[in-house]
C-alpha cells in the first residue's frame, strides 16, 4: 500500500476508535422521529420534508465532521508529537498530509453512506416505495461530498499553521462567505465605489462558491439537475483540493517542529 | 576511507523569538563531528543544551539556519536516508487508541515488508522489550517505562543501520534500563551505529565508545569518556584522623572535612607530598592515600558550574 494509503487507514480507525461514527445514531434519531411526525402532521408531502430534512442533516453533520476533525488532523500531531516517529520513517511531509486528508474523507464518505441509508429507510417508510426521481437524492448527496471534501481541505490547510480555534474561525468564515458569493458579486452591481466593489469581486473569484454544490431543493422537489452540473462541480471541487493540498504542502513542508 | 555513520558539519540553529520574530536564540551553535560506523556515540550536556535540537535537525524535524549533515553518505534532506535510521524521541507519545500491537505494525509497513513478515518482526520486538502480555493493550493505558519501551521497538523495528535515541533510558525502571543498555549493546555486536543523548552520566561512561559534551549549544569536547575526564586536573583524597594526646594543627583542620573522628582532605597532585609534611610533623595517622578518578558526572557539572549562568539556550544579535 502507498504511504499515503496507509496514513489515511491510520486516520479512519481513529476516527472511528474515537467514536466519530456515533453522530449516526442522532441522524438514526432524527430520521425515525421526522418519519414518524411527518406522517402524522403532513399530508401529500411527506416525501418533500423527509428528502429537505434528511439532506440537511447529511449536510450539516458532515460539515460538523469535517470542520471540527478537520482543524485538528495535523494540529494534533504537533501536538501530541506523533508526528515525530512518523517524520522519522521515510515519508515525505506531503504524503503524510494527503494520508491525512484522504483518511478524513473516508471517514465522512463511510458516514454519509450510513447516513443516506438511514434516508433511504426513512423515506421508504413514509412512501411504501421508491420513486425515479429519488435518484435526484444521490446526485444531491455526491454534491454534499464534493462539498465536504472542500471544506476539509480548508480546515486541513489552516490546521498546518494554525490553532484549532483560529482554524474553526477561518474555515467557518470562507465557508460561509462561499456560500454567499452569488450575492456578495451582486452587490459590486448596486455600486460604483471601488472600496466595495474590488474587495467583493475579489472575494467572489478567491473564496469557493458554495452555493454551486447545493441541490437540496432540487432533489426535494424532483426537478432536473443538468448533467453538465454533474462534471462541473466535480472539477470545481477537485481543481480548489488540488490547491489547497498544495498550498498545505509548501506550508507544511516548511513548518520546523520544535 | 569508510563512509561516517554521522557527518555534522558546522550545524546551527536559530529560533526566531518574540511577537515579529525579530530576534533570534542560538539553540545550536555551529557543531561539527563524526560518528563512525558501529560506534555507540553518546550526546550529553544539561537541558537546553542543544542536544534534542542536534536530534531533531538529524532527524529533519526542523531545517538548519546553516551548516549540513549526512547520515551514510546521505545528507538529512534526502527522505530515503530515513530507510536506514530508527529514532526514539524524548519522552515519546503514540496513538494512544492503537495497541502496541498494531502501532508496531502500522510503522512496520512503512518498511515495505511482507504481512508474514511484519507479523514475525512484531512479535520478534515486543519479545524483546519485555511486552508481549500487554501487545494487545492500548497505549492509553501505558505507563511512561513501557510506553518508552514502545518507543525503542518502534526505533529498531526495520533493522536500521544506525539509531538515534533521545534520553533512552529515562522514565525506565531499573530492570527497564537494564534491558536498554542491553539492547544497545546487542545493536553494536550486530555492527548498527547508536548515537543517543542522556542525562544520565553512568550510562554513557558504561556504554560509549565516545561522547560528545555540549553546553548551551557549543560543543565543549569529543572523545571517549576516559579522554574527555582526563582532561581535568587530577587530585588526591588523603584520610587521616589524630592519634590519641596528640593534637592536629589548626591549618589542617580549617581545610578538612570531618566525618566522626576521620578528617578528609582533597589536595592536587602537586599539594601532596607537603601534606604529607604537614601530618607528619602533627603525627597525624594517615588512613588512606587515594587519586580521585574523576568521572563525567564530575567534568559535567564542572561545565555548568563554571558558566554560573542558567542553562538555557543563548540569545543572538541579528544584524
Amino acid at each position: 500500500m502507498s504511504v499515503p494509503g496507509i496514513v489515511a487507514i491510520n486516520t479512519f480507525r481513529e476516527a472511528v476508535r474515537d467514536r466519530v461514527l456515533y453522530n449516526l445514531v442522532f441522524f438514526a434519531l432524527i430520521m425515525i422521529g421526522a418519519a414518524i411526525l411527518v406522517g402524522q402532521i403532513s399530508i401529500g408531502i411527506e416525501r418533500l420534508v423527509i428528502v429537505n430534512l434528511g439532506l440537511t442533516a447529511i449536510s450539516v453533520f458532515g460539515l460538523v465532521m469535517s470542520i471540527f476533525i478537520g482543524v485538528g488532523l495535523v494540529y494534533k500531531e504537533i501536538e501530541k508529537r506523533t508526528l515525530y516517529t512518523l517524520l522519522a520513517k521515510p515519508i515525505r511531509r506531503w504524503q503524510f498530509l494527503v494520508g491525512k486528508y484522504g483518511g478524513l474523507l473516508l471517514t465522512l464518505t463511510v458516514n454519509t453512506f450510513f447516513m443516506a441509508l438511514g434516508l433511504a429507510a426513512a423515506l421508504f417508510y413514509v412512501g411504501r416505495t421508491f420513486v425515479r426521481s429519488d435518484a435526484l437524492i444521490l446526485v444531491a448527496i455526491y454534491f454534499i461530498l464534493l462539498e465536504l471534501a472542500l471544506v476539509t481541505a480548508i480546515a486541513l490547510f489552516f490546521s498546518c499553521f494554525s490553532t484549532p480555534m483560529l482554524s474553526t474561525l477561518f474555515t467557518l468564515g470562507i465557508y460561509v462567505t462561499g456560500v454567499f458569493a452569488t450575492d456578495i458579486r451582486n452587490i459590486a452591481g448596486f455600486t460604483s465605489n471601488g472600496a466595495i466593489v474590488y474587495p467583493t469581486r475579489f472575494l467572489y473569484y478567491v473564496v469557493p462558491n458554495f452555493h454551486n454544490f447545493n441541490a437540496i431543493g432540487l432533489a426535494a422537489h424532483g426537478g432536473q439537475i443538468p448533467f453538465a452540473l454533474f462534471w462541473q462541480n466535480t472539477a470545481y471541487a477537485a481543481l480548489y483540493v488540488a490547491l489547497l493540498l498544495i498550498a498545505s504542502a509548501a506550508v507544511f513542508s516548511y513548518r520546523n517542529f520544535k | 576511507m569508510s563512509t561516517p555513520a554521522i557527518e555534522i558539519a558546522g550545524l546551527t540553529k536559530d529560533y526566531k523569538i518574540g511577537f515579529w520574530h525579530r530576534r533570534r536564540r542560538r539553540s545550536l551553535d555551529n557543531l561539527t563531528l563524526q560518528v563512525e560506523e558501529g560506534e555507540i556515540f553518546g550526546c550529553l550536556g544539561p537541558n537546553g543544551a542543544g542536544k534534542t535540537t542536534t536530534l531533531k535537525l538529524l532527524m529533519g524535524l526542523i531545517f538548519p539556519t546553516s551548516g549540513t549533515a549526512h547520515i551514510r553518505g546521505r545528507s538529512i534532506d534526502d527522505v530515503e536516508m530515513h530507510r536506514e535510521i530508527g529514532y526514539l524521541p524524548e519522552q515519546p507519545y503514540f496513538y494512544d487508541y492503537l495497541t502496541a500491537r498494531e502501532l508496531l505494525d502500522y510503522y512496520a509497513r512503512f518498511s515495505d515488508f511482507s504481512a508474514t513478515e511484519r507479523r514475525e518482526r512484531v512479535e520478534h520486538y515486543l519479545a524483546k522489550v519485555g511486552l508481549t502480555t500487554a501487545g494487545n493493550l492500548q497505549l492509553r493505558k501505558f505507563s511512561k517505562g513501557m510506553l518508552q519501551r514502545v518507543g525503542l521497538a518502534q526505533a529498531i523495528l526495520h533493522d536500521p543501520q544506525v539509531i538515534f535515541l533521545d534520553e533512552p533510558m529515562s522514565g525506565l525502571d531499573p530492570i527497564g534500563r537494564r534491558e536498554a543498555r542491553d539492547i544497545i549493546l546487542e545493536l553494536k555486536k550486530k555492527g548498527r551505529t547508536v548515537f543517543f543523548s542522556t542525562h544520565i552520566l553512568s550510562d554513557a561512561e558504561m556504554l560509549c565508545d565516545r561522547v560528545a559534551v555540549l553546553h548551551q549549544g557549543k560543543l565543549q569536547g569529543v572523545g571517549a569518556p576516559a579522554e574527555i575526564v582526563a582532561i581535568e586536573a587530577h587530585t588526591t583524597e588523603v584520610f587521616f584522623e589524630a592519634r590519641n594526646g596528640h593534637a592536629l594543627a589548626p591549618c589542617l583542620i580549617e581545610r578538612a572535612t570531618q566525618t566522626g573522628k576521620r578528617y578528609r582532605i582533597e589536595v592536587p597532585e602537586a599539594d601532596l607530598y607537603p601534606l604529607m609534611d604537614q601530618l607528619r610533623d602533627c603525627d597525624a595517622r594517615v588512613l588512606s592515600v587515594a587519586p580521585v578518578r574523576p568521572t563525567l558526572e564530575d567534568y559535567f557539572f564542572r561545565l555548568v558550574d563554571k558558566s554560573q549562568a542558567p542553562s538555557h539556550a543563548v540569545e543572538v544579535r541579528t544584524k
